[in-house]
């Protein structure tokens, strides 16, 4: 198990990165929503928001980002909004979750995920 | 990948480009019982370590007198990662079982697949309020238990215990080994499909 930096984080560090906003639209991003850049950084971007999208390449979690970056999920989550907000990132959101409404996913999409297990 | 290694994630296991679906099943348990060690068995990751905060903007009302004493509360959490196929990638979470997490569990929860919960026989009562919030939440969920050593009392014993219907799985595990604890996941995924077909069943009949 690595242990982040987040222990010795300097609070007003978190205040500056954020521009001082404290809650995201959190509804837009799960955990577990998969990231993928869709541009390369630019000159003078935030270099949270540089790394995000050099991390990105590939698909990356919410929360692996957050490991990465040792920065708090919810803060992760106010910096992925301003790149989606401008383009920079798509997100591709869960669609397997069990629903709000308390049901299951579809049984197909658990027999997969049966299957798959078994196959490991 | 070329020689900048500055990106710390470019040299970590980057998922396939085709990866689009998240899921996520969450280990709860008390404190030493081997969550951590389950993941780390079936991750195909180094399990890695983050924090989620809540503020007191984001608390609601379920715990007023806990919040009163500190506006922000932290929660570190471990999770792994097992690629099922290109699609879908399923996150395992580690949660504390403690009472004092419960606002990781609500965020960790919402949209979970299902949870496994892990329990010690000498210390059963650490799971209670774990598996009394999964009932809450409506979250399907098995029980596992770990066998560091020799268990001293039979399943059944301990399903009286935890005071669970018949149709909750509780089975045997060594956390410490990687089939054991993939015959967990495969035991809960087994749970879940066969809950999805039967409520299926139920819709179609009514």
């Amino acid at each position: 198990m690595i242990r982040g930096p987040l222990d010795s984080e300097d609070p007003d560090r978190l205040y500056t990165v954020t521009g001082g906003r404290s809650r995201a639209d959190e509804s837009v991003f799960d955990m577990v929503t998969l990231i993928v850049s869709e541009s390369e950084p630019s000159l003078g971007m935030q270099s949270e928001h540089v790394k995000i999208l050099r991390m990105c390449r590939r698909p990356m979690a919410v929360v692996e980002i957050s490991s990465y970056l040792g920065m708090p999920v919810s803060v992760v989550k106010i910096l992925l909004c301003d790149l989606l907000d401008t383009g920079k990132i798509t997100a591709r959101h869960p669609h397997a979750a069990r629903p709000d409404n308390g049901g299951l996913p579809e049984p197909e999409t658990l027999k997969k995920v049966l299957v798959a297990l078994q196959n490991l | 990948m070329h020689s900048r290694t500055s990106d710390r994630a470019d040299v970590r296991a980057p998922l396939r480009a085709s990866a689009s679906d998240g899921l996520k099943i969450v280990v709860v348990g008390g404190f030493g019982v081997g969550k951590t060690t389950m993941v780390q068995s079936v991750s195909e990751i180094r399990p890695l370590s983050t924090e989620e905060t809540m503020t007191q903007a984001g608390v609601g009302i379920d715990d007023a007198s806990f919040v009163q004493s500190k506006t922000t509360t932290t929660v570190a959490f471990d999770f792994g990662r097992i690629s099922l196929d290109e699609q879908m990638v399923l996150y395992l979470f580690g949660a504390p079982g403690q009472e004092r997490f419960w606002f990781l569990w609500d965020r960790l929860f919402a949209g979970t697949l299902g949870a496994v919960v892990l329990v010690d026989t000498n210390r059963l009562a650490d799971s209670w309020y774990a598996i009394d919030r999964l009932e809450y939440h409506g979250t399907p969920f098995i029980v596992a238990r770990n066998n560091f050593t020799e268990p001293q009392h039979t399943l059944e014993e301990v399903r009286d215990a935890l005071d669970l219907p018949s149709d909750i799985p509780v089975i045997d595990c060594d956390a410490r080994d990687r089939d054991s604890s993939k015959a967990v996941l495969v035991a809960l995924a087994r749970h879940l499909y066969s809950l999805s077909t039967s409520s299926a069943a139920r819709e179609t009949t009514a």
